[in-house]
């Protein structure tokens, strides 16, 4: 039976382990090789050096990597502050209302993430959906919302909503119920209960949506093009640019290479640590 | 453990106006796209629905809703199949590199999409191959088909080895278990999986921005046309790709728990 299931194992990994191999690590091997190549060369065959990354450094490429992880942290510290009670609420109290819950975020993840930025400019812009309507009954005037480090933190937040949520409600209803009874009827406070059991048990699914929505929101760039306009750029910004409108690959590349060192060594790091199986389903 | 009627009720209103809130955008471009101004203020003074008329007879509008439709079919058809026999080495057999592979599989999905189709676009510069509607289609997989294994691997977890065993001892083949036990049993989440899959093609951007070439997918323009050039069919075309999801969604949901319900019925007369 063992073997059989080795086999059976193997077999099945292989068509998406080769799809993987040939369309995610294959293309950023190549990332990797055009990153020392000398700047603005088509192919591989130069000599390799460091210059790309040493521009990095001169021509403070670093400001829009800061921007771009700064930025993530606070969209992530905030999102854990929102998703908490909800997802406190869809895994211990509200029962069969969770599934609405459920099937209503889902549905915000299959609208074009575009689109319901572009509905966020529509509503907070000058004359929008809230402003001019504010504008209308009150007769006050405010200048438009939009174009600001906040708003941006808050678009990343937005975007990136279910990927905290979800993970949180799993990792939450990981915590069982009678050891949360327990440590009550020993008199423990509520809020100790929530540092010294809720948190901790909970940790796998704290970690997979932090996680998630931290390196989602280092990479993204359609919040800070629409909602804050030429307010800061971002890492991801600057990447398209080298190799839009600067045609220069190799320096698009070693800016690629350094947010994808990053975003992979925590990845790398928290799945690591992670007992998926625990977090999907119990084995028996 | 209780919670108090306050607890509770604090969390349902908490619940409650989140939803609100994430539906905000979505209201915004949906009234806006029945404004009969060309140049979008609220509050919105005459209502029409010109602009979706304009968008069916657009010629542009019918293409590109094409492309994305092609896209999306081809993305869900390749992920669900490559996500079932994924699914099946993540949650059901134990084999010795599970571990790694769970992890390995899932690593895409923490990528930012933009590098992911940048890194795509270098590659298919390296191996010659020109970007067009169908290297989007590669670019999707690349976080598309993690996800769809993702999904029935959740629905494999909660399933019994012992009915595959049982077949087995009795003679069944690997195709015939394949096809009478494990198919079956993993049904729902095929379709959830075939159903995310298709919605995250067909709304996907990021991905698509650097691997269509000269193509365009529906988000791709309606990106476009917000940067730049803004034309008052932005928001029509966002609500009918909006409207489009949400049927869908509603006819996977649908379908779910009709399948629940036939299997009740079905256990019910077994026993």
């Amino acid at each position: 039976m063992e073997r059989i299931e080795e086999r059976q194992g193997l077999l099945s990994a292989l068509p998406i382990l080769v799809i993987m191999a040939l369309i995610f690590l294959a293309p950023l091997l190549v990332v990797a090789a055009f990153a020392f190549m000398p700047p603005k060369v088509f192919d591989l065959a130069h000599l390799p050096n460091f210059d790309n990354f040493l521009v990095f450094f001169e021509q403070g490429y670093y400001t829009s990597l800061l921007w771009s992880l700064g930025m993530a942290f606070a969209a992530t510290f905030i999102l854990f502050l929102l998703c908490y009670p909800l997802a406190y609420g869809m895994a211990k109290v509200f029962g069969r209302f969770s599934l609405v819950i459920t099937i209503a975020v889902v549905i915000t993840l299959f609208v074009s993430e575009n689109i319901r930025l572009f509905g966020w400019v529509l509503t907070l812009m000058k004359g929008g959906m809230l402003l001019g309507h504010l504008k209308a009954w009150t007769g006050l005037e405010v200048d438009g919302l939009l174009y600001n480090v906040p708003v941006i933190v808050l678009g990343l937040a937005y975007a990136y909503f279910p990927f905290m949520l979800f993970p949180l409600a799993q990792g939450i209803s990981m915590v069982p119920d009678d050891v949360r009874q327990a440590a009550s009827d020993l008199g423990a406070s509520r809020w100790r209960i929530l540092w010294e059991i809720d948190l901790p048990l909970a940790m796998p699914g704290i970690m997979v949506g932090s996680l998630l929505t931290f390196v989602l929101a280092a990479g993204a760039m359609a919040e800070t093009k629409l909602l804050g306009g030429q307010a800061v750029i971002v890492m991801a910004d600057e990447i398209e640019t080298a190799f839009t409108y600067g045609q220069n690959w190799p320096l698009g590349s070693a800016l690629a290479l350094i947010l994808i060192l990053i975003i992979g060594a925590l990845a790398v790091f928290a799945l690591s640590r992670i007992d998926l199986d625990g977090i999907m389903g119990r084995r028996r | 453990m209780p919670h108090k009627p306050l607890t509770r009720a604090a969390l349902l209103i908490y619940g409650i106006v989140t939803l609100i809130v994430l539906y905000v955008p979505i209201a915004a471009v949906t009234f806006a796209s029945f404004s009969k101004a060309r140049y979008l203020s609220f509050p919105i003074k005459r209502y029409t629905a010109q602009w979706y008329e304009k968008a069916f007879e657009s010629s542009t509008v019918t293409g590109l809703i094409t492309t994305s439709l092609k896209v999306a079919i081809i993305v869900m058809l390749v992920s669900v199949v490559v996500g079932f026999f994924g699914a099946l080495a993540f949650a059901r057999y134990r084999w010795r590199f599970r571990g790694v592979f769970q992890k390995f599989v899932l690593l895409p999905i923490f990528f930012p999409q933009t590098v992911l189709g940048l890194a795509l676009l270098m590659w298919f510069n390296a191996i010659d191959v020109i970007p067009t509607w169908q290297t989007a289609i590669v670019a999707h997989l690349v976080w598309i088909a993690p996800i769809a294994t993702l999904v029935i691997a959740i629905r494999a977890y909660s399933f019994d080895p012992a009915l595959e065993e049982a077949a087995r001892d009795m003679g069944a083949s690997y195709w015939q278990i394949l096809r009478e036990i494990t198919l079956p049993l993993l049904w729902p989440g095929v379709v959830s999986a075939g159903l995310f899959a298709f919605l995250l093609s067909w709304g996907n951007f990021p991905l698509s921005l650097f691997t269509t070439g000269a193509d365009l997918t529906l988000p791709e323009w309606l990106y476009a046309k917000m940067v730049s050039g803004y034309s008052p069919l932005v928001p029509s075309v966002g609500s009918l790709t909006v409207l489009m999801s949400v049927l869908l969604v509603l006819v996977g949901l649908t379908f779910v728990w009709w399948s629940g319900r036939r299997r009740k019925a079905m256990l019910s007369q077994d026993s």
